[in-house]
């Protein structure tokens, strides 16, 4: 095989590949960039060109902000709420001597496969009026008649905490388990004691999981639009929401991609400065 | 209380959240009631045969097992194609590609589902399976390339080498020494991708043409109305099917790697 048949070979595996992403990826996005500039008339048909509408609208108009702000807002405490009833499972597994830490963290991470429709769907038969709790505390006389708990914001959260904590506890077990168990014992053998040893040794070099962990939940909590629809009240839509409704319902083109190039721009800004601060690599690692 | 014990109470209380509205779930299926609900009439099987009966849902398994399994193939193939080359070879540009490659993982769904749309449209083609089909490749593309990228770098090169220096040529290499070393991370790859494809509900809702529903679609459309039994026990047939089928093509996986060494 001759020089440059051994140099083209990379690229010849990798063509389809990069055809695929190239060409229902790259080049629609392109599009999507493009259609945001043009307009849609009264009569429904689309004006090709270059107006600034669709965005003067959607960064002017308080209702897109809001509902930008509020799903930010939720996608923040979904984040934060993973972190911290990943963390100590996380660790648990990490840690602990039993023989059976795979089993464990399997177990754990076993829901991620359980349907993501079923498992948000699932909640209702715990907290709808005629769901588990309800019956519960009816029976048990602590209130007279069910009430309503689902169809608001901290039950849009609930599903979402429900369904992302699996990616927390994964990143976080990774990057502890790749902590050499001598840096603890050193510090301890140091004088510190294990909340010292905690705070000062594993903690910090956990930190790239727990970023990793909160990317993933963040991002994929932004994006979301079923939750909001299956768990949510009226009031509870989400910014997907809004890409959804402009496109699927209103056949809205134009203002779909606006709305859609900010999700993109924000979450990809997102992205970005945590590639700087931890490199996207660590995402990988989970899956070795 | 000792701070470890207040850990692993923390730890049970976790499972505890992670189960109970699974089991919850399974629970209400076998529920006589024709009320998705509580409190439970008696047991029995009543939902599993209707839904054995209903064309809708039965359709909607077709199409979810017959996108699913054609996913996993072809991302599973460009998947093995450009983890070569991203680890056995170097050349410029790599990191920017790897990057490229994993994209779809880190940009909101909804987004890519609007601009392959967009795109379709702007081709003047309908919506279609072939949409549905490609849409989600795309989508399973990184994960089924983390697995296997993964895998391959723990493969000695020296095995290709010996293989090489010994006259094969280099697609023979791959499928006498490579491709057979590399079989656990394919199957592990393969069901990735159909278990995501399965599932995914954010990026069929826009791809599927009118009147065609996957499996996730269906119960959507189901959940208009309100939770049925029916929903309960489709939801437990889901549940063992992709818990089932991961943990059994794992255990097929660990098994063939075991026998390879």
């Amino acid at each position: 095989m001759g020089e440059t048949a051994g140099a083209a070979r990379p690229w010849i595996l990798l063509s389809p590949a990069l055809g695929a992403i190239g060409f229902l990826l790259v080049v629609p996005v392109f599009f999507v960039i493009v259609y945001s500039f043009w307009l849609r008339s009264a009569t429904g048909a689309e004006v090709p060109g270059f107006h600034l509408d669709n965005w003067q609208e959607v960064l002017s108009d308080p209702f897109y902000r809001d509902i930008l702000l509020s799903t930010l807002r939720i996608a923040a405490i979904t984040t934060l709420s993973c972190a911290v009833l990943g963390y100590v499972p996380a660790y648990f597994i990490a840690t602990s001597r039993t023989r059976h830490k795979t089993l464990l963290l399997l177990l754990l991470i076993l829901p991620f496969w359980i349907s993501y429709i079923i498992r948000t769907m699932s909640w209702i038969n715990i907290l709808g009026v005629s769901g588990a709790l309800n019956q519960l505390l009816v029976a048990t006389g602590i209130i007279s008649e069910p009430i309503q708990m689902l169809y608001n914001e901290a039950t849009v959260i609930l599903g979402l905490v429900h369904f992302l904590l699996p990616f927390m506890v994964l990143n976080v077990y990774v990057s502890l388990d790749a902590i050499d168990p001598n840096l603890a014992d050193a510090s301890r053998s140091l004088g510190a004691s294990s909340m010292q040893t905690f705070r000062e040794v594993t903690l910090p070099l956990s930190l790239p999981g727990l970023a990793a962990g909160g990317l993933l939940c963040f991002v994929l909590a932004a994006g979301t639009y079923i939750t909001p629809l299956v768990l949510g009240g009226p009031r509870d839509a989400m910014f997907a929401n809004l890409v959804f409704e402009a496109i699927i319902t209103q056949l809205n083109w134009p203002l779909g991609s606006a709305l859609s190039i900010v999700l993109l721009i924000i979450l990809g800004g997102i992205v970005a400065v945590y590639n700087r601060l931890v490199g996207i690599g660590q995402i990988a690692k989970s899956f070795g | 209380m000792s701070g470890w014990s207040l850990i692993r109470l923390y730890t049970i209380a976790v499972y505890f959240f992670m189960f109970l509205p699974v089991g919850v779930v399974v629970l209400l299926s076998f529920n006589t009631s024709q009320f998705g609900s509580f409190p439970m009439e008696g047991l029995s099987l009543r939902w599993f045969i209707e839904l054995w009966h209903n064309d809708a849902i039965v359709r909607a398994f077709r199409i979810s097992l017959l996108l699913g399994a054609l996913t996993a193939v072809i991302s599973t193939v460009l998947g093995i194609l450009a983890a070569l080359a991203l680890v056995r070879y170097r050349f410029p540009g790599k990191n920017t590609i790897s990057t490229l490659l994993i994209a779809p993982i880190l940009i909101p769904e909804v987004v890519l589902a609007v601009a392959l749309l967009l795109f379709l449209r702007w081709l003047s083609l309908p919506r279609s399976f072939v949409l549905l089909l490609l849409g989600h490749v795309i989508f399973t593309l990184p994960f089924v390339l983390l697995v296997v990228q993964a895998r391959l770098v723990a493969i000695k090169r020296e095995y290709e080498e010996a293989a090489l220096s010994l006259g094969a040529g280099p697609i023979q290499t791959f499928f006498t020494v490579t491709l057979p070393l590399l079989m656990p991370a394919v199957f592990a790859g393969m069901i990735f991708a159909f278990t995501i494809s399965f599932d995914d509900i954010t990026g069929t809702m826009f791809w599927k043409p009118g009147g065609v529903e996957t499996v996730p679609t269906q119960i959507f459309a189901m959940l208009r109305n309100s939770i049925s039994p029916e929903i309960n026990a489709l939801g437990t047939v889901m549940i063992v099917m992709t818990v089932a089928v991961p943990i059994a093509g794992m255990g097929v996986a660990r098994w063939m790697a075991a026998r390879r060494g």
